[in-house]
């Protein structure tokens, strides 16, 4: 037999006090890390199987088991980590590239935790959004560049198709493939309840969610799938990927194994066939190229829907974006680096791209600075964990966020980060049957608006502390930001001052 | 009932949405490089006299259009159904992630005609080219069918390089006496059978009927047909992190 090198990094501990052999986490587990064991009468568990996703621990009736970070240990070397070392016997073991899920977890700075917000004192009073009107409507889409009347004199409303947001945030591209119907269906619902947006992603759209179109941002990929005249007229809006934070310049591949009848029927090719997406758009090398598709898209759908952008923050991420607002988008979408994925190679999402908080200040900066910052609204991604992050998001020069990560942990997602397997415990991202209908849509699209109203209250809270009523008097507002332990470089990116300037 | 438009005095926007608004036969006239033409169009025939410009017929769902003269880049870009026929040559990027409707080009088609390209059920669709394409024919090809008739090449594979990168379905017929020579290890290059010529035999009829060439000639030459390499797949090997 094999010499298995590899340590798991989490044991499960089961207090056999408490255990009462009901084998729930036996049958809760797909990745099968629980065994009941007849000879001795016990569960057992394989801890290599264990994933941490916290199934068994939250469904065990006696809370007799917990999962703790094991302390088996190499020698300490704060070179070769644990991490390291792993990855290397992983790989000598396989050949194989890493392949890992969700965002980036390593240590690299979080900006969002060093701004801290303005609040009103004395002067200027602060609202209580109990009491008075605050305005957290957002519309995403060109702005027009003048007023114009006709000979009457009366105005002539030639302002571009719009997407209307009853708060600043939308769900951001999650494919049905990746992700399950149940999650889905719980996007499109709570979307509509609160009349914002979900994304479809680049698997298509199924057909029994075209009734919440009106709430829905479909998604061009390289690969196209599931694009077709019905698709693109069910949506409130188009968005083109050219990239995506966790894995920029890096494509997307879902095997064969995974394309069931379903997922067939909305990617629209043939069950057991591989969906490939490449990085690039083998059409598009230029931002007259890019052009060509946003207009094609919107000849498609005769000018009555917007077109985002969506693009992943790398290091010239503020020309491009000047670029891509000249190419007729109506909305940016920036996606940052440590933003969520279903799948990426763990060398490209650890590795590539740029925080989310020092690309939007800068892309916001440069279309200033060009005059086009009206053409386009912007939309920040990847790592919007809370409605702090939202609102520093929008001072720093957003118009929305995307948000997904946080949406899966709605819906119950404990961030195993192996989404790639297709096992998930929660029924989120699987396709298997069994699992999928362990996440009940009407309870996972209730817990998705809870979310979002607790939010929008805490927004209206910290607009009112500012003194402020509206989200469009925040938006660039970056007086409301300070900066806190900082660089001089990073403060002038960001376009704040320090704590007590 | 007929109605017939000048491209030329319309300009591309005011061009489509007058199309669009317009069902049955149009006839357009004077079209000088307009783009974006029959986009995601069904239900309505176009006839279009003088040189169309990108993106004709792009996401087309149905409609079927006839271009006397040449046409640029992009035609039938993810293009669902139909008919696009081209009495001339075709740019870059033909039929790039076509799902269902056919497409046939008398003269030749520039670079990554074809990629992309994909079934699904019932549909299936099919790019013929008269002369040859560029390079990139057929990258990622996921279904379909593309067919290069070599005419005027004198038995030289009538492609650039690179055909087949990536080609994980469908079927590239080349008719040439010899194969390209660079040929990725994704795909696998086969004689035609008579049976493998005998199933786009209705192809080369159409091109012939359309463009007024010998069926029985085309038919004659040797073919050769490229499948994907089911036992070298276009594939990254992973391992769980």
């Amino acid at each position: 037999m094999a010499v298995n090198y590899v340590y798991p990094d989490y044991e499960v501990v089961r207090n056999y006090d408490k255990c009462i052999n009901c084998r729930a986490c036996e049958r809760q587990c797909a990745n099968e890390a629980h065994t009941y064991v007849e000879e001795i009468d016990k569960v057992t568990s394989d801890d290599a199987k264990c994933v941490n996703c916290h199934r068994c621990v939250s469904l065990c009736p006696t809370r007799a088991l917990k999962i703790v970070k094991t302390d088996h240990t190499f020698k300490t070397n704060a070179s070769w980590s644990a991490t390291n070392i792993n990855e290397v016997y992983k790989q000598a073991e396989t050949g194989g590239v890493l392949l890992s899920s969700m965002g980036n977890p390593n240590p690299f700075p979080i900006y969002w935790d060093k701004m801290l917000l303005n609040a009103s004192q004395v002067t200027n009073p602060s609202i209580d959004p109990l009491r008075e009107p605050m305005e957290t409507r957002v519309f995403l889409g060109a702005k027009s560049q003048e007023i114009r009347r006709d000979k009457n004199g009366r105005l002539i409303d030639d302002t571009s198709p719009h997407l209307t947001l009853s708060m600043p945030v939308m769900f951001s591209a999650m494919s049905y493939g990746s992700i399950s119907y149940n999650a889905h269906e719980s996007l499109a619902r709570a979307s509509k309840e609160l009349g914002i947006f979900y994304n479809t992603g680049e698997g298509g759209l199924h057909e029994d969610f075209y009734i919440y179109g009106g709430n829905t941002v479909v998604q061009v990929a390289s690969g196209r799938f599931g694009v077709h005249k019905g698709y693109l007229d069910a949506a409130a809006a188009v968005e083109i990927k050219m990239g995506q934070g966790a894995k920029p310049g890096i494509g997307g591949h879902l095997p064969g194994v995974k394309i069931g009848e379903d997922v067939s029927r909305t990617r629209m090719i043939p069950v057991g066939a591989d969906a490939i997406s490449p990085a690039p758009h083998h059409d598009i090398y230029s931002i007259e190229d890019l052009r060509q598709l946003v207009f094609s898209l919107k000849e498609a759908t005769a000018y009555s829907k917007p077109v985002i952008v969506k693009i992943a923050a790398v290091h010239n991420v503020a020309a491009i974006a000047s670029g891509v607002a000249r190419s007729g988008a109506d909305i940016i979408a920036i996606d940052g680096f440590r933003g969520g994925t279903g799948a990426a190679p763990t060398r490209i999402r650890d590795n590539v791209g740029i925080p989310i908080e020092l690309a939007l200040a800068s892309v916001d900066a440069r279309l200033r600075s060009e005059g086009i910052r009206d053409r386009v609204s912007v939309v920040a991604a990847g790592s919007i964990r809370n409605s702090a992050d939202v609102v520093k998001a929008i001072a720093l020069g957003a118009d929305a966020v995307y948000i997904a990560t946080a949406a899966v942990l709605a819906l119950g997602c404990h961030l195993c980060r192996t989404c790639n397997l297709g096992n998930c415990n929660w029924g989120i991202a699987t396709q298997r049957p069994e699992l999928v209908k362990r996440l009940n849509p009407d309870v996972g699209y209730k817990r998705l608006v809870n979310l979002m109203t607790a939010w929008k209250h805490e927004i209206e809270e910290m607009m009112g502390g500012m003194g402020i009523n509206s989200i469009e008097s925040l938006k660039g507002n970056r007086l409301m930001l300070r900066g806190v332990g900082l660089n001089e470089k990073e403060l002038e990116v960001l376009g704040i001052k320090h704590a007590g300037e | 009932m007929a109605v017939t438009f000048r491209a030329r005095e319309l300009g591309f926007q005011a061009l489509n949405d007058a199309v669009r608004e317009t069902s049955g036969d149009i006839t357009i006239e004077d079209c000088y490089g307009e783009r974006f033409i029959a986009a995601s169009a069904e239900g309505k025939s176009i006839t279009i006299n003088g040189t169309p410009g990108n993106a004709l017929g792009c996401y087309l769902n149905g409609a079927s259009i006839v271009v006397n003269g040449n046409a640029q880049d992009a035609v039938g870009d993810t293009m669902n159904d139909g008919t696009i026929i081209v009495h001339g040559s075709a740019g870059d990027a033909l039929g790039y992630a076509m799902r269902g409707g056919v497409v046939y080009i008398k003269g030749n088609s520039g670079y990554r005609t074809g990629i992309h390209m994909k079934q699904y059920k019932d549909k299936r669709p099919v790019i013929v080219v008269g002369g040859k394409t560029g390079s990139f024919l057929g990258e990622y090809v996921a279904g379909g069918l593309i067919v290069v008739l070599g005419i005027g090449q004198d038995g030289a594979a009538p492609v650039g390089r690179f055909t087949g990168t990536g080609m994980h379905g469908g079927q590239i017929f080349l008719r040439c006496e010899t194969p390209p020579n660079d040929l990725p290890s994704q795909v696998v290059c086969t004689k035609a059978t008579q049976e493998d010529v005998a199933s786009i035999d209705a192809y080369i009829r159409n091109y012939a009927l359309l463009f007024g060439a010998d069926a029985a000639e085309l038919t004659r030459g040797t073919f050769y047909v490229l499948t994907p390499n089911a036992s070298n797949p276009y594939k990254q090997m992973y391992v769980a992190n």
